[in-house]
């Protein structure tokens, strides 16, 4: 009878596949949809008000003081991202070269690199702040001990210094992230390559930059393409370091807080608009999935045309 | 690797890296970096076991590590044990319910040639990078109508969705490279579909399993966003969002501070140090593939 076998076949497919797409459908691809769509009606707190077009968008991208605001979050943004590119990923490639080399305590080192990332952001922001804190942090307690304390400065107190603060925390947090993805990029160039190359040139630079670097690109896209999503979602260590407003004076505000805050914000001072929150949403949705496509295009292609 | 012995001289020879040596540069920077990376958590652990003027005279002093007040007084104080426990149910419904429709949908997926398995495949695997966070607003909504905000079924629905397509995509890889023999002679000889695939196919799964469970277990037990949004009751909270009321309590007493972070970190840096090598190929394996 393979008919009934058949039929009997397909329903255990279905008895597998349908529970894990139900919840995927409803849990993702449905919220993500929505968030589309809210963003073009008018939200009286929860309530859904009427179609209003593309006013949302406007209000964000051209009214004041919401386009001032956009405008501060996106560029500290692009500070966070260049920054990260250059202290979470140039320093991860870095780290992933010396632990290449397999030198005495790679091993430990190595578990040494990966710790603080199995840490909760929340911890992370808690315990620099701390370190920060002006009087009693270690940080300027440090400056002062060593005879550098004319640089000791409330780090998270003055516009100056609090969003690059929080960036060398997240550095710190994150860095063994690239440098383990990095680091297997390396292990798989293969031995003749390297043995070849040293036959051809003294130069370390020449063996990192003609051959490592080009070898290691699947590595980069991947890092590259993942640091500019996490720079542009980047929430949970700026609400905590700097709080729900970037203090101080918006200097550690980015998209991902200005998001949250105009939504779900403070409810008390009338700030909280689903309608203005859902098309923000929309727009660095956008812009994340395009540029993101484009990284990922254009480091492809340099893949491979080596 | 293979290249390190043969090349330590050759490259001692030149005089561009002086009398260091190119690796000794390199061991340099590695020691100061794990010195920089160890440095902020045993200052932690430290400044846990001191009285808050100790922490402010001598920050890096070692401690009498027999003065455990500070957590005498997070354990009988505050609601930090209650944090712990509502961590550990939400992952641990959360691990489940992941591991097992991932197993699901990815055997499903990876053992029989259907029509549509490879579009159903892109369908979770198009969910893989998305920034979720983003579409919260929606979430938020969904969560009122099926009236489980403030419910621990809120975090654990969306962290099942959200683990959904790594472990399909990790599982489904492994689960197409195990042989069909086993599977043809339990055939033949009249066993089920279910019977083979519990029987026959799940065990050989298991290394998958344990990739997949390492990748979602520590962004599901860090999270904070998701139960930001969901949950206020604060008998409900997880401990990275328990740790914010926790902080916001004992500002003035660092020694109290100190120890709640370091009994946050605890369990995680020791389940990490113990295997260390099955986290970091779990953690990177999505993005080393």
């Amino acid at each position: 009878m393979p008919k009934l076998r058949m039929t009997g076949r397909g329903l255990w497919i279905t008895v597998l596949i349908v529970p894990p797409l139900a919840f995927v459908a409803l849990f993702i691809v449905y919220p993500i949809i929505s968030a589309f769509a809210y963003a073009f009606f008018d939200w009286q707190g929860l309530k859904r008000g009427a179609y209003v077009g593309l006013e949302n968008f406007h209000t964000v991208l051209f009214v004041e003081p919401y386009r001032s605001w956009t405008l501060n979050a996106f560029k500290n943004n692009i500070i966070v991202f260049f920054a990260l590119m250059v202290l979470q990923n140039g320093l991860g490639f870095i780290l992933a070269y010396a632990l290449w080399r397999e030198l005495p305590g790679a091993r430990f080192h190595r578990i040494a690199v990966f710790l603080p990332v199995v840490l909760s952001t929340i911890i992370v922001a808690y315990l620099f702040k701390l370190f920060y804190h002006p009087l009693f942090g270690v940080v300027n307690i440090t400056l002062k001990s060593i005879g550098l304390g004319w640089m000791a400065q409330p780090w998270l107190g003055q516009s100056g210094t609090a969003l690059w603060s929080i960036i060398v925390a997240q550095a710190w947090h994150m860095v063994g992230f690239p440098t383990l993805v990095f680091l297997a990029g390396m292990q798989r160039i293969p031995g003749e390559i390297l043995d070849a190359v040293r036959m051809e040139t003294e130069s370390e630079w020449v063996k990192i930059s003609k051959i490592v670097w080009p070898l290691v690109a699947p590595s980069a896209t991947i890092v590259f393409t993942l640091l500019f999503v996490g720079a542009f979602n980047w929430f949970e260590l700026p609400y905590i370091m700097g709080g729900l407003d970037g203090s101080p004076f918006g200097s550690t505000d980015v998209l991902g807080l200005y998001f949250y805050r105009t939504a779900f914000g403070n409810v008390s001072a009338g700030q909280q608009d689903f309608g203005l929150g859902s098309a923000l949403a929309v727009l660095i949705f956008l812009f994340i999935a395009v540029i993101a496509s484009v990284i990922t295009v254009r480091l492809r292609a340099r893949e491979i045309q080596i | 690797m293979s290249t390190t012995a043969g090349t330590a001289t050759y490259y001692d020879r030149k005089g561009l890296l002086g009398t260091l040596g190119r690796d000794g540069l390199l061991q340099v920077i590695l020691i100061a970096n794990t010195i920089i990376m160890l440095a902020p958590i045993v200052i932690m652990i430290f400044s846990a076991f001191k009285t808050t003027p100790q922490i402010f005279q001598s920050p890096f002093g070692i401690p009498d590590f027999t003065q455990v007040g500070n957590f005498a007084k997070i354990w009988t104080q505050t609601n930090f044990l209650r944090y712990l426990i509502n961590s550990f149910v939400v992952t641990g419904a959360s691990m489940v319910l992941i591991l097992t429709l991932g197993t699901m949908a990815a055997y499903a997926i990876g053992r029989y040639a259907f029509t549509g398995a490879n579009f159903i495949l892109m369908f979770f695997v198009a969910g893989l990078t998305l920034p979720l966070k983003l579409a919260i607003i929606p979430l938020f909504m969904l969560m009122r109508d099926l009236s489980i905000l403030n419910n621990q079924l809120s975090l654990i629905f969306v962290y099942t969705a959200m683990g959904l397509p790594t472990t399909i995509f990790i599982m489904t890889g492994f689960i197409r490279t195990l042989p069909n023999e086993l599977e043809d002679a339990a055939r033949m000889d009249g066993a089920s579909e279910a019977r083979i695939m519990w029987s026959i196919m799940l065990p050989l799964v298991r290394p998958a399993m344990v990739i997949a469970g390492i990748q979602n277990v520590v962004p599901i037990w860090n999270d904070f966003f998701f139960p930001l949004v969901f949950i206020q009751n604060d008998d409900l909270k997880t401990l990275p969002q328990g740790l914010t009321t926790f902080m916001g309590e004992y500002t003035t007493d660092w020694g109290v501070l100190f120890s709640g972070l370091t009994l946050s970190a605890a369990p995680i840096i020791l389940i990490y140090i113990v295997l260390s090598r099955q986290f970091i190929a779990g953690m990177t394996s999505g993005a080393v593939k």
